[in-house]
């Protein structure tokens, strides 16, 4: 597993300062001889650094590989690209369940509170390290896309093109309320242990498991799932008067909270959600959002899913509003699709087409010196 | 190329911000692109043409006229065009407000309803007129408020609004509309294109 070591210390939001603390990467493609074909990718939740191909750690496929690859969205044939475990992650990057060598235990909830700032500054760490001075697109879907927003405003010039997919300039009520969900279920489990669980003969695996299958119902929308499984029965021809997967929806909630608890660390879903709910772009420009994005010459595409419940069109187009009223270099279209929120990550032609078309066009335009 | 954009390009300065509103394919934006030093951008109602446009690289917004060019700061462009698409929407008084608002100037285009096939056909056949600009029937149009450069002429007077320029379109023919000739090229014009300001 590649991973860098961020030596110098990164001043968190909570005030706490952390150093000498590794990140997890990966990369595909080939970073080419100008270095200006470099797309920095931000995973969501429960993503990880293996965007594409075949995740080593899990043998299942990316999470992006319908988008990343050769002839895809992000065309690895021509563009390199980077994605990186976000901190507080359970992928190799620094998070709760980092052993500390002092206990030779995992840091647990003694691990600092997070925030997506406090990600996407760890993760600029890359750019010095591949030596890129300025990246060709920064690019993400839900938390990926606040990471995506969080990075134009941090460093304006640092990117072209900023792709923010399916996402929200500040977490809302009902976002927060299901995060907030899924955690009560992690800390109500008898093996949270307040979160110093050790992580063998201790795991919160139940209440993980439920944390997921409640937030994968979020990711879904109601036309889709009554075309999966309407009131399908689970392998029996009747009804059996009991509290066993009868549905085929039960069944398959199950299934995705089960597989879910084998790859992912509890601690981590805590800290990530909470790095979410503290996500307020506007907030932290004062209550006006387009001066997150004053100082920055990027040209922005912004993407959202019409059966998306969970960050609806309406709060995409809030950023869409904010970047108008400041003249900047924005497009914006809404997909047309019945797979909600989880769109982003699945195939969705009109999707991955438009975003290849716009990739590969306006690459050659910024070399043309077009725009 | 369209005549209509050749002339809506020439009426359009060097290095000016265009927001061309209900761009479709986005065929203007980069005609302007390709012959003008401008920053152009779009705002197209069809997902469809949207998409096309950003597969072409251009700065497009899926939007509704009568509700997303509120977005837009006052006077934030220099130009704003409005070609063929007055009469579609439900209050084109409001949406000539909004554009003079957000342009510093504004090119509107329009189907002349006043064209001389269109007279006729109504005349004589007593039937709605079908013709190349105009290719709907009565039921299936999308244009609502249909009118005539005249009609536009006397909208602009009764409203205060600045008419800098006259276009007349017939065919591949352009020529200038002025109030002396206003009566005769409302009878053989196809298409109107009007600079104005607020």
């Amino acid at each position: 597993m590649k991973s860098i070591t961020i030596k110098q210390p990164l001043k968190l939001d909570c005030g706490k300062e952390i150093s000498n603390f590794p990140l997890a990467y990966e990369t595909y493609g080939n970073l080419n001889e100008k270095k200006d074909n470099a797309i920095l990718v931000f995973h969501a939740l429960t993503g990880d650094q293996f965007a594409s191909g075949i995740n080593p750690v899990t043998n299942k496929e990316g999470w992006w590989n319908y988008a990343v690859g050769p002839g895809k969205a992000f065309d690895t044939d021509k563009f390199f690209v980077i994605c990186a475990n976000v901190i507080g992650g359970c992928m190799g990057s620094y998070g709760p369940g980092t052993i500390d060598p002092s206990t030779n235990k995992p840091i647990g909830t003694n691990f600092p509170v997070i925030t997506i700032n406090d990600m996407v500054n760890a993760q600029y760490n890359l750019l010095d390290h591949f030596k890129i001075e300025k990246l060709f697109v920064v690019a993400g879907g839900s938390m990926g896309g606040m990471q995506v927003l969080q990075f134009v405003s941090n460093f304006p010039n640092k990117a072209k093109v900023a792709l923010p997919i399916a996402c929200t300039a500040s977490h809302s009520a009902q976002n927060i309320a299901f995060n907030e969900l899924g955690r009560q279920a992690i800390m109500s489990d008898i093996n949270w242990k307040d979160g110093l669980y050790d992580g063998k003969t201790f795991n919160p695996d139940k209440g993980l498991a439920v944390a997921r299958m409640a937030a994968h119902i979020t990711y879904l929308s109601k036309k889709g799932l009554q075309e999966k499984f309407g009131r399908n029965l689970q392998e029996r021809s009747d009804l059996k008067f009991g509290f066993d997967a009868d549905f085929q929806i039960e069944s398959y909630l199950r299934y995705q909270g089960s597989v879910f608890v084998d790859r992912f660390d509890a601690n981590s879903y805590l800290y990530i959600t909470r790095a979410m709910d503290y996500f307020d772009l506007t907030k932290q420009h004062g209550g006006n959002l387009s001066k997150a994005f004053k100082d920055s010459k990027t040209k922005f595409f912004i993407i959202s899913f019409t059966s998306d419940w969970l960050y609806p069109t309406s709060e995409n187009k809030d950023i869409v509003i904010a970047l108008n009223a400041i003249g900047a270099d924005v497009g914006f279209v809404e997909i047309k699709t019945d797979k909600g929120h989880d769109s982003f990550l699945l195939d969705v032609p009109d999707f991955l087409s438009t975003i290849k078309n716009y990739l590969n066009t306006t690459y050659l335009n910024i070399n043309e010196r077009r725009i | 190329m369209k005549e209509e954009f050749k002339v809506i390009s020439e009426l359009i300065d060097e290095k000016s911000r265009v927001l061309d509103v209900g761009c479709g394919d986005g065929i203007l934006m980069e005609y302007l692109l390709k012959n003008k030093v401008v920053d152009v951008r779009g705002l197209e109602i069809s997902k469809e043409k949207v998409k096309k446009c950003l597969s072409n690289g251009l700065a497009v917004v899926e939007g509704d006229a009568e509700y997303d060019l509120k977005q837009f700061p006052d006077l934030s462009f220099d130009y704003v065009i409005l070609s063929q698409t007055l009469q579609a929407f439900m209050s084109p008084e409001n949406v000539i407000k909004d554009l003079l608002r957000v342009g510093k100037k504004v090119i509107v285009t329009i189907p002349n309803f006043g064209h001389w096939k269109v007279r006729l056909d109504l005349l004589f056949k007593g039937e709605m007129p079908i013709t190349k600009n105009l290719p709907y029937e009565w039921y299936n149009t999308p244009n609502l408020h249909m009118c005539t450069i005249q009609d536009f002429y006397n909208f602009c007077n009764n409203k205060g609004i600045n008419i800098f320029k006259t276009i007349s379109l017939n065919g591949q023919k352009t020529s200038k509309i002025t109030s002396s000739n206003l009566k005769f090229k409302n009878l053989i014009s196809e298409l109107g294109i009007f600079l104005l300001e607020k």
